[in-house]
């Protein structure tokens, strides 16, 4: 119940956030428990003409996560997110994923209402 | 015989020349507007529209209550119009292809044939010829399907009784422009002798060889520019079917709605000539001539 996934440029705590949600190159998925750490690939999404984002709402519900950190999310990924119950903590970059998951273990990570990027974006 | 008129570069002059042939052709017709993102012909034709029919494409339904959450349908998709997320199904309309697959791989049959409006397609006549065109519904991001409705209706209307058609063709060298000339007996190039007309001239060129049609241009604003059209349809042995002037008395006639076939007899022989061009172009090309090898 405490796994969350955060869109990265690669696949450890130290490695810098991926602000894109849908073409992310991958998702850091943390235990906050064990602070243990697993890594999703999104390289896929790439290729992809739409779609990524509902794509990558299915990868990511798929491992069980239940919050999302992450840049920027348009309507259809968020409404797929949010059909999961997948909390989205957004508007999150510049930060290492270790950065990303401190901030939102102290709290100061604000739960999204809704979309903050146009579709196809 | 189907023609189509069709460009690179958009505002060369398709629909000027397209209703212009319409208005000259000697044989029976069917004016044809295929631009259905922004359908222009009637505006110069003054159809008297006859009939009407809504096109629509096919989109999945879901029963929930059938639905095992098996993510068959969601792996099937390759646009992700449908996805499975936990113990909902999430269908998005707008990125439906209309494939069918994901109704048809469902192992309990829990979706079923829904529908997302395309467009409008209307006909009637327009002086001696026979109109038919297509208009999208505003916010459908997906053109070809519709045109192919049009097409269809198109292809029903010639089998009632055989006549030419000529069709105007979207802009572009994308799956639109491609969609509406590939079917076409003879293509018709409108470009004019400006860098960005002559740079999507290239593009179209490029675009619409691979499809084996016969080809030929129709410069239009000519006078302006340099020649590097010429000599571009000099090279490819593309022939430049009829030149069109940069003229005033063009744009002021076309900016009050008028087919400029109409305006002189100089340019209503013109189209005339045009015409027996592309029938030249057609018969040649059936006398088994290599087309642009």
């Amino acid at each position: 119940m405490s796994k969350i996934a955060i869109t990265s440029e690669g696949p450890g705590l130290d490695d810098l956030m991926d602000p894109r949600f849908g073409r992310a190159a991958g998702f850091v998925v943390v235990d906050l428990e064990t602070m243990s750490t697993g890594y999703i690939d999104n390289g896929q999404s790439q290729i992809m003409a739409q779609g990524a984002g509902i794509q990558a709402a299915q990868l990511i519900a798929r491992a069980g996560v239940t919050c999302l950190l992450t840049g920027y999310v348009g309507p259809k990924a968020f409404q797929a997110l949010s059909a999961a119950g997948i909390g989205i903590g957004q508007n999150l970059e510049g930060l290492t994923v270790r950065e990303a998951v401190e901030r939102f273990r102290n709290g100061s990570v604000q739960m999204a209402t809704g979309p903050n990027r146009e579709a196809g974006r | 015989m189907i023609v189509s008129v069709a460009s690179g570069k958009g505002g060369t002059g398709k629909t000027t020349v397209a209703a212009s042939l319409a208005t000259i052709w000697d044989r029976p017709l069917v004016a044809v507007d295929l631009d259905v993102e922004e359908p222009n012909l009637h505006l110069f034709l003054h159809p008297e529209i006859e009939g009407g029919e809504t096109g629509h494409m096919e989109v999945p339904v879901v029963d929930e209550l059938r639905c095992t959450f098996c993510c068959a349908c969601s792996d099937l998709c390759q646009f992700k119009a449908i996805a499975v997320m936990g113990k909902l199904v999430l269908t998005f309309p707008e990125m439906c292809h209309g494939c069918g697959g994901c109704i048809a791989v469902c192992p309990e049959k829990a979706l079923s044939p829904g529908k997302r409006e395309l467009g409008e397609m209307s006909w009637g006549r327009a002086g001696a010829a026979d109109f038919l065109m297509g208009r999208l519904r505003i916010g459908e991001a997906m053109s070809p399907p519709f045109m192919r409705m049009v097409k269809s209706k198109l292809a029903e209307m010639i089998a009632a009784s055989a006549r030419d058609a000529i069709v105007d063709a979207p802009p572009g060298v994308s799956c639109p422009a491609v969609t509406a000339v590939m079917d076409s007996d003879v293509i018709v190039l409108v470009t004019e002798p400006t860098p960005f007309g002559f740079y999507d001239f290239q593009l179209a060129w490029e675009a619409f060889v691979p499809l084996g049609k016969p080809m030929g241009a129709v410069i239009n604003r000519a006078g302006l520019g340099n020649d590097d059209i010429y000599r571009f349809c000099g090279d490819k042995g593309l022939p430049v079917l009829v030149e069109i002037p940069f003229d005033r008395a063009i744009a002021e006639a076309y900016s009050r709605g008028r087919v400029i076939a109409e305006i002189s007899q100089q340019l209503k022989e013109t189209f005339v000539s045009l015409q027996g061009k592309i029938r030249e172009l057609a018969e040649r090309c059936d006398a088994g001539e290599a087309v642009h090898a």
